[in-house]
């Protein structure tokens, strides 16, 4: 009778813990240690941390070996853990004018103010196997340290000013088009209530920025390859520190501290419909926690064309993009059909014969009639 | 030594934060004071993944005390794995009592079916719903379904049926058959079997719903009047059984599984695992009584 109807449920699922124990450990080997993880798979804490949301390395951290590295499973842990968790405060809105930038591009410009900065990328590497990454050794790693450190001048470091944004040149001239006075520029907080559509902006950027990251590569992508109107330019790709502040109940700001995120601002240009209308360029933005250089484009691509919607395209849909691109719902909605169906099953099987019979009947009757 | 108290788990009663719960309260309320009105709501993460049952226990976590007696059940069984793994998580976060026994629980959750035995006035019966707009069949738009509820504009659902009724020469909505409740609004009874759906009209207990990946309660109050769609011509009918019987207890007015022994047999069980045990046991459990239900006996006798 199989994993139902069966007194044993409790059994079954305590049997299948420890197994899944086992398995996690039955190599017998050291045990991760958090600071590894933190240290050594920084992106994909990255990617818990922004699609649990939660800022928060170490948890983050816990929840992927926790996880044996599933990084969907180790987000899920992760909201799963801050709904336990009451929202005090609402934090001042986050200006990344004020970043302590580590990495800084646009493709739209040659030169930008404070020029182009690579900072820590993939992008120009070559993805060859490096198999010396096996037999990596703690010297090896100190040594590199030390040598990377001899390269870097300790004072120059502390010149380091925050720089103008690429779009203020455009904004500037006159380039970017107006704000729409009609735009539903409501703040909701998604994890408060309910989203309801057509949703403002600050609650579709909101879904994006925990949305789960190939979920909006390919909604982003879909976009641009040719199942939709945006082909966007990188204004600007920052990566960096950024100051959150918050006020106190006596009416103070407060810094609290400093996160990590990536934002994009990316520039397609805007449709006209009147003639009379002034060709413009428009900006998509995208911010998400710690490093996602693929995340905050896509959310930028997204954003731009939830902004016009079409429902012949699936990425200018709100519904379609939002409800879809989230990882936890999806997963978990997708994994459901793993849960025994059998009482629905057989009230559709009901039907199916019922009609199977009805139409058995007609065909006989009319064969009989011939 | 100071302790270590970083790393020690401890949770609010209920899990979720009072603030939350409070929240979610106020929303049901809402639900039970428009009977089928699908009420948003913030709908947290929960430790069960989406899609498992997370509205049912937002709602019992919500509205449960430390006095209650939680049931749970999936697809009819008390032991199915689903249900054993909320039951724990539930009794773990607030050391209520647990039962199967159907009389004895103040709060029965519940995937897919409702108890054979029926329900009393200080019950509370709550909802794992999938899908809890009715109309999604017939217009994929969250934003034109909530508009379709407001002016009460159900035509494209009445197509629909009568599409069926022509292709199919019956309506062929199996679980989850759309209901009209308190002769306002369509609603989804999450997909209970037809066999259970005319239990819920003039029910005395409480009936909460709660679609936590789509982020939606809704309730049927105690007494409220919740019918099936039907034509004049073409009625609403429940499962038929064709009067097989359990092969364990030879009853055949309960809703049965399709079972395939190792020989492969065919064979009909009773799938309310409750009902089933106080049925061998002779207990005598006093069963809901409606129209449908009550035909079936008549043609028996």
């Amino acid at each position: 009778m199989g994993y139902v109807a069966v007194k044993g449920g409790s059994d079954a699922i305590q049997n299948s813990l420890e197994l899944v124990e086992f398995y996690r450990l039955k190599d017998t080997v050291q045990p991760l240690e958090i600071e590894q993880i933190k240290g050594q798979l920084r992106l994909a804490v990255d990617k818990v941390m922004g699609e649990g949301g939660l800022y928060s390395h170490e948890y983050a951290a816990i929840a992927l070996k926790q996880a044996e590295g599933e990084v969907f499973e180790a987000a899920f842990i992760i909201r799963a853990f801050r709904t336990t968790l009451q929202r005090r405060f609402y934090s001042e809105t986050i200006n990344t004018r004020d970043m302590f930038v580590k990495r800084k591009i646009s493709a739209s410009f040659r030169e930008i103010p404070g020029g182009q900065i690579l900072g820590p990328t993939r992008d120009y590497s070559q993805r060859i196997l490096d198999s010396s990454k096996a037999i990596e050794t703690i010297e090896d790693v100190k040594k590199f340290v030390e040598y990377f450190k001899l390269s870097v001048d300790e004072n120059q470091l502390q010149e380091i000013i925050q720089y103008g944004k690429v779009i203020d040149l455009l904004a500037n001239e006159g380039l970017l088009k107006p704000i729409n006075p009609k735009e539903d520029r409501k703040l909701v907080d998604i994890t408060r209530e309910a989203i309801k559509f057509p949703a403002p902006r600050s609650a579709r950027l909101q879904m994006l920025a925990r949305a789960e990251t190939g979920g909006l590569m390919a909604m982003g992508y879909s976009s641009m390859r040719g199942f939709g109107s945006v082909h966007p330019t990188v204004g600007e790709l920052r990566y960096g520190q950024v100051p959150v502040k918050i006020k106190d109940p006596s009416g103070k700001i407060r810094y609290i501290g400093k996160i990590e995120v990536t934002e994009a601002e990316m520039i397609a240009s805007t449709s006209v419909s009147k003639k009379t209308e002034m060709p413009s360029y428009t900006v998509g933005y995208g911010l998400c926690f710690g490093q996602n250089d693929t995340k905050v484009i896509c959310m930028g691509i997204l954003d731009t064309t939830m902004r016009n919607p079409d429902a012949s395209m699936p990425a200018n849909d709100q519904e379609f993009v939002l409800y879809h691109t989230e990882g936890i719902e999806s997963m978990g909605f997708t994994n459901h059909l793993k849960l025994p169906h059998y009482v629905t099953f057989q009230s559709g099987l009901k039907n199916i014969r019922e009609a199977i019979e009805r139409k058995t009947a007609t065909q006989t009757s009319t064969s009989k009639a011939e | 030594m100071v302790e270590n108290k970083k790393y020690v788990n401890k949770y609010n009663f209920a899990f979720i934060d009072e603030a939350t719960k409070k929240e979610i309260r106020r929303k049901l309320l809402k639900a039970i004071a428009i009977p089928g009105y699908q009420v948003p709501y913030s709908s947290p993460e929960m430790p069960i993944a989406r899609g498992w049952g997370t509205g049912g226990l937002h709602v019992t976590l919500a509205i449960i005390g430390a006095d209650d007696v939680f049931k749970i059940i999936d697809q009819g069984s008390d032991a199915s794995v689903n249900a054993c793994n909320l039951r724990n998580f539930v009794h773990d976060m607030t050391g209520v009592q647990t039962t199967f026994d159907t009389a004895e629980a103040t709060i029965i959750q519940t995937r897919h079916r409702i108890t054979e035995e029926e329900l009393q006035a200080h019950q509370i019966f709550v909802y794992q719903v999938p899908q809890p707009e009715p109309l999604r069949g017939v217009e994929r738009y969250e934003n034109k379904t909530r508009q379709m509820h407001g002016e009460a504009d159900y035509a494209k659902m009445w197509v629909s049926l009568y599409e069926q009724f022509i292709t199919h020469g019956d309506i062929m909505l199996g679980a989850g058959y759309p209901v009209k409740v308190n002769d306002r609004y369509i609603m989804a009874p999450s997909p209970i079997p037809r066999w259970d759906v005319p239990n819920l009209n003039h029910s005395k207990a409480i009936h909460l719903f709660g679609a936590g990946r789509e982020k939606r309660l809704y309730a049927v109050p105690p007494h409220t009047k919740v019918e099936a769609l039907e034509f004049e011509d073409v009625k609403f009918h429940i499962e038929n059984f064709n009067g097989t019987k359990c092969v364990k207890t030879g009853y055949h007015k309960a809703f049965l599984d399709e079972l395939y022994f190792d020989d492969g047999s065919k064979h009909f069980l009773i799938n309310d695992s409750n009902f089933l045990d106080k049925l061998s046991e002779n207990l005598q459990p006093v069963q809901h009584s409606n129209p449908y239900l009550n035909q079936i006996e008549d043609e028996k006798n």
